[in-house]
């Protein structure tokens, strides 16, 4: 607005980024010809793909620009939801690409012959890039579109800059596309949930600290004087995967030139490093990012505040401080120091009150509003998402005692509780938010249908239901098979027995995955069909009228 | 060795009361009657945005 003829020059902040990414072309471009493996040398060329490219937006959307973005229109924020939009639609595109490589996995559980005797097909190389794509490619644009919605939105500020959001959405996404490339050529750090390679890590950091600066950016902008409790959640899910992805990944590449590095730490250290970040992932990742989404989009479809904004408080202290330590649950009856695998498993106990204390918070809200659960199938899906993560909350912690992780470990019991707690409660609050973003950000009446929405939704918690049943029995068995002896103090069954056993319960784990993914399907045809078909709302975005009469 | 029973000793008993104290503080601060407006205040931040 202030000088419309300058609009086509690059501003500070486009001369900075292309300049990096030019720097950037030259680096991956060195690498890719001196790489010492084909794996670094195909990356490298991403790289330099994903650069050339940004250089290219940067510069067509200069020249195109008649005028920079105002911060203002007549005194109403004008909100940045382009890269909102970008990371819903990935979100939505990676989580039919996890749960379709889950099922596949689930298959070749079932029947081994599915591996087809190649490297890029076995389940050891699929199995990391079904969990990476379903908690970082379908969680993390997830977590993307949401933070950049909610922080906007209850600050009241557009986010600072024209090229940093997308740096942030495009780049992250570009680190999926190179993490998950480098599972199916046999590209591992070995470390669950932190498979990537250092190049992937250093790329990682860069992007997350500029998400972690402009997410403070956008608070610093505010105009209301509070910061709501979603943002908190967001700020401490930003904050300490930067933290935990830092601490979990030190290691040294053998050459610049290689896709290969040595880890710093070794034995009970590099144990306790692993679970100190794999349980964290859960509890800041899985929880706190998506107990954020709770407290926004609860309240938002429910039309009225949460039910008690100090237990908000209470829950968001307690559980960040409290997380932290659980870890070491993973590792009980292992060289780590018993003291230590106590601690957390008293942690892991303790979690449940702040964990149950959000859970009735979020179910509360809608007290009074009960009846819109018949009504409303995308506020069912809230609602039973945060009835998952009590349900999954409840099991953690029983899980975490010693006497019943002697039963439950490394038994599919854990593949269960996972899957209630990332299908129920992280699936579902997600679906549940994408069905409530679609029409705001398009400008849409309401969604294309919501009878399909009921399809979905019964067909996911029939899934649900399907595949944790399985799991618990199929786990149980296995692991009360490994402790029997026979008379003579021999154990009773040898190993392939108990994975025969398991054979029919595979199946109905997969029926259950295949019903979950059929229903993510019915959500992108509902999503597409809105966005292309839907009826526009040409007023003001749908609640913020009528909500700021009711006020 | 030493370092070790020190540092894990200290966590065992200081750890213990600084998280008491700090969930204290918070009790504090959430239930100050004077804080109440505020956060009904904060609670329809979702509500009102335009």
């Amino acid at each position: 607005m202030a000088r419309p003829a300058a609009a086509s020059t690059l501003s500070f902040e486009e001369t900075g980024y292309a300049l990096f990414l030019g720097l950037l072309v030259v680096v991956c471009l060195l690498i890719a010809g001196k790489a010492w493996d084909w794996q670094m040398a195909f990356h490298a060329g991403i790289g330099v793909a994903f650069a050339a490219l940004g250089i290219f937006l940067i510069v067509s959307a200069a020249l195109k620009r008649t005028a920079f973005q105002p911060l203002e229109i007549d005194g109403r924020p004008n909100y940045n939801f382009g890269p909102v939009k970008f990371a819903t639609i990935a979100a939505i595109f990676w989580g039919i690409a996890a749960f379709t490589v889950g099922l596949t996995i689930a298959l070749q559980l079932a029947f081994p012959a599915l591996n087809f005797d190649l490297p890029w097909t076995n389940f050891g190389r699929l199995r990391p890039l079904h969990t990476s794509a379903a908690i970082f490619a379908f969680g993390g644009n997830v977590l993307l579109a949401t933070s950049f919605y909610v922080v906007q939105r209850t600050c009241q500020a557009r986010m600072p800059g024209i090229v940093t959001p997308w740096f942030i959405v495009l780049g992250y996404n570009a680190f999926i596309v190179i993490a998950g490339t480098g599972y199916l050529f046999g590209v591992t750090q070995g470390k669950e949930y932190a498979e990537p390679e250092w190049y992937a890590d250093l790329w990682l950091t860069i992007v997350w600290v500029v998400y972690l600066l402009a997410f403070l950016a956008t608070i610093w902008r505010r105009k209301e004087p509070h910061i709501y409790v979603a943002n908190w959640f967001y700020l401490a899910f930003i904050l300490t995967i930067a933290v935990l992805h830092l601490g979990n990944n030190e290691s040294v590449p053998i050459s610049v030139f290689s896709s290969k590095s040595v880890q710093v730490f070794s034995g009970v250290q590099d144990a306790m490093v692993q679970w100190w970040y794999g349980h964290n992932a859960v509890g800041f990742f899985l929880t706190a990012g998506f107990l954020a989404i709770m407290y926004y989009f609860v309240p938002k479809r429910a039309e009225r505040p949460v039910y008690s904004y100090r237990l908000s408080i209470v829950h968001f202290w307690a559980l960040i401080f409290l997380y932290i330590w659980a870890g070491p649950h993973h590792l009980h009856y292992t060289a780590l120091p018993e003291w230590a695998s106590t601690l957390g498993a008293t942690f892991s106990i303790m979690l449940w009150m702040p964990s149950w204390g959000g859970m009735i918070n979020g179910l509360m809200t809608l007290s009074g509003a009960w009846d819109k659960l018949r009504t409303d199938p995308v506020l069912r899906m809230l609602v039973v998402s945060v009835a998952f993560y009590g349900m999954s909350t409840f099991e953690g912690p029983l899980m975490s005692v010693k006497a019943v992780n002697s039963l439950s470990h490394y038994t599919d019991w854990t593949i269960g509780h996972v899957h209630s707690g990332v299908l129920g409660w992280v699936g579902f609050v997600s679906f549940g938010a994408i069905y409530c973003l679609v029409p705001w950000l398009w400008n849409r009446k309401s969604l294309y249908s919501l009878k399909l929405v009921s399809w979905h939704f019964w067909l996911a918690t029939i899934g649900i239901v399907f595949y944790i049943c399985a799991m618990w029995v199929s786990g149980i068995m296995e692991g009360l098979m490994w402790r029997a002896y026979d008379k003579l103090g021999f154990l009773e069954y040898s190993f392939i027995e108990t994975v025969a056993a398991k054979h029919t319960l595979y199946i109905i784990r997969a029926l259950g995955g295949g019903l979950f993914l059929a229903g993510t399907l019915i959500m992108a045809y509902n999503v597409y069909m809105t966005i292309r078909y839907g009826e526009r709302e040409d007023t003001v975005p749908a609640s913020a009228g009528t909500l700021a009469a009711a006020e | 060795m030493e370092t070790y029973q020190s540092v894990s000793e200290f966590a065992q008993t200081w750890g213990l009361i600084y998280f008491v104290f700090l969930f204290l503080a918070v009790l504090a601060y959430v239930l100050w009657p004077r804080n109440g407006r505020r956060f009904d205040d904060a609670a329809q931040i979702p509500l009102r945005e335009d």
